[in-house]
């Protein structure tokens, strides 16, 4: 089941998107999540399309990857178009059976807001598939890194997300372990009403958050005896750079937004 | 007599105030290119004694003095630089999301700069045989690999004495014999001195000297010959008598020729096979 899931999958591929800069990136992809709301019609709409799939194309990510992961999203994408549909009642009707009617602008609201959403998972999906997670926190910890100054405490998050990062494939692996564990004993995850089979999940997380704890304080007590006394004075072992194309990346989009700005209605 | 490098001044230590006693009057000397085994069974204070020794925690009472400082909260920090510590579980001090990263978080902290940093985390992990996995994510290596990466990050701040608490205790036998050999081959090569702590007689017996600890107190300490004389008395303790020396002892007592408590499997075949053309 866990496979499925796209978010915070890694596909290793030789693309100029790989070869990008974790912070260039990240910014390409918040500006790119303002900009999608500057767009309005259907010339707009399409650059943003245009563009989504330009970025897809050029991160050599398998297709079957990007979408075979997106089953789950697209359900909701599905929902809020119908929502739209039966919703809004603006614009002329143009479509009637019995007492169910469609409005212009309710389809027009549906498709638009669809695409936009669609986009956006994407455009956030292009970026998970080819940015290892611990790249894109040292991408965060150096945009973020003039917060310093107010006290936010940059570092410790880096590495505390880099952590979690770290124990995600041990605490699955844990899971499983516990889940046979208590299969062996008895317990039923698979099948029965939902109420049962919510009740079932207690046994496997009692000592799944039993053993985190454990986990947690033995690595604080191996990290202090390496040396670990906070972000002051510490050196980065993994560095990032700045190349061409990431700031091509950023002007490309720059002219995205002009054009945007322009056709918008 | 070879030099001092940890003298230990009649520690006592515990854990909660009202509680009893972890460690009581203890004190003992490590030496520069020693292998010392720490054993005892469960609850002997054998893995507060780790603790101790790289400030974790901090004795109540007594003085450890590491080279020539002396440990306190000042001097904590370039102690643990010179006691490296390797512990028990191999998931839980793996911090770094790959291999190299690992290695490189004690120099991280250090404040090492990056291009020393590349350089010592290569040599580190060639050390330990684990060049080859650099990009390596803890959950795709054993168990025994994983102790090989947290003994390079140990190594690649070039410690003075590296401590394993308890660290093949919860490998399979491969990887026990791994992570030793590796310790064995650093040891010579790096003049290190090596403190295990561990409940593996058969470890222990390979060590140059073993302390056994009891309640919270220094029992016996000596060589592996000299403990595995005592016998019952280890049995008494918890301690379980590597086979070698349980075989050597029972063939003696059927008035078999051999000359003593033998250590190792090899020495004890060797002997046996030879015992005919002696007779």
């Amino acid at each position: 089941m866990m496979e499925k899931m796209i978010f915070g999958r890694y596909v290793p591929a030789d693309s100029v998107i790989h070869k990008m800069d974790p912070r260039s990136k990240l910014i390409i992809i918040f500006l790119f999540v303002c900009i999608v709301f500057i767009a309005n019609n259907a010339i707009t709409y399409g650059a943003l399309v245009v563009y989504t799939f330009l970025m897809l194309g050029l991160s050599k990510v398998p297709m079957r990857f990007v979408f075979g992961g997106l089953k789950l999203v697209f359900i909701l994408i599905l929902f809020t178009f119908l929502l739209h549909i039966f919703l809004t009642k603006e614009g002329p009707v143009i479509f009637e059976l019995g007492w169910f009617k469609v409005y212009e602008e309710g389809l027009r609201q549906g498709i638009f807001i669809s695409l936009r959403f669609f986009l956006l998972i994407l455009m956030t999906s292009i970026l998970t598939l080819t940015t290892t997670p611990i790249a894109i926190t040292d991408g965060l910890e150096t945009l973020l890194g003039p917060l310093k100054k107010v006290k936010f405490p940059v570092h410790e998050l880096a590495l505390m997300m880099s952590i979690a990062l770290r124990f995600i494939p041990t605490l699955m692996q844990e899971t499983d372990k516990i889940m046979k564990a208590q299969t062996a004993r008895g317990v039923d995850f698979t099948s029965g009403p939902v109420k049962d089979r919510v009740k079932a999940v207690i046994p496997l997380l009692i000592p799944l958050f039993v053993s985190s704890f454990k986990r947690a304080e033995e690595l604080a007590t191996a990290m202090e005896a390496r040396g670990y006394r906070g972000g002051e004075g510490r050196t980065r072992y993994r560095q990032l750079s700045w190349g061409l194309t990431d700031t091509m990346m950023i002007l490309l989009l720059a002219a995205l937004t002009v054009l945007l700005i322009v056709f918008r209605t | 007599m070879k030099k001092s490098l940890v003298q230990l001044n009649d520690i006592s230590f515990k854990y909660d105030l009202d509680g009893d006693y972890a460690l009581r009057n203890v004190s003992f000397d490590i030496y520069e290119g020693e292998w010392l085994a720490i054993v005892g069974h469960n609850g002997s204070g054998k893995s507060t004694m780790a603790k101790l020794l790289n400030g974790l925690n901090f004795p109540q009472e007594g003085s450890i003095t590491v080279g020539e400082l002396k440990l306190s909260e000042e001097t904590v920090w370039d102690i643990r630089e010179r006691i490296g510590m390797v512990f028990q579980n191999p998931d839980n001090q793996f911090v770094g999301t790959t291999v190299q990263d690992d290695v490189a978080f004690g120099l991280e902290n250090h404040g090492i700069p990056r291009e020393e940093m590349v350089e010592r985390v290569y040599k580190a992990l060639e050390s330990v045989k684990m060049d080859q996995f650099l990009d390596q994510e803890p959950h795709h290596l054993s168990g025994g690999q994983k102790q090989r990466v947290a003994i390079a990050g140990v190594l690649a701040l070039r410690p003075d004495i590296i401590v394993l608490d308890e660290a093949t205790s919860m490998l399979d036998p491969r990887g026990r014999e791994e992570v030793l050999e590796t310790v064995r081959v650093l040891k010579k090569n790096h003049e290190m001195t090596v403190i295990s702590i561990t409940h593996d007689l058969e470890e222990a017996a390979k060590a140059d000297r073993i302390i056994v600890m009891n309640k919270g107190q220094v029992y016996k300490q000596g060589t592996p010959e000299e403990i595995f004389q005592l016998d019952e008395e280890l049995v008494a303790l918890g301690l379980d008598i590597p086979f070698p020396v349980k075989m050597s002892k029972m063939l003696k007592s059927l008035d078999l020729p051999v000359s003593k408590y033998h250590l190792s499997e090899e020495e004890l075949v060797a002997e046996l096979w030879t015992s005919h053309s002696k007779m």
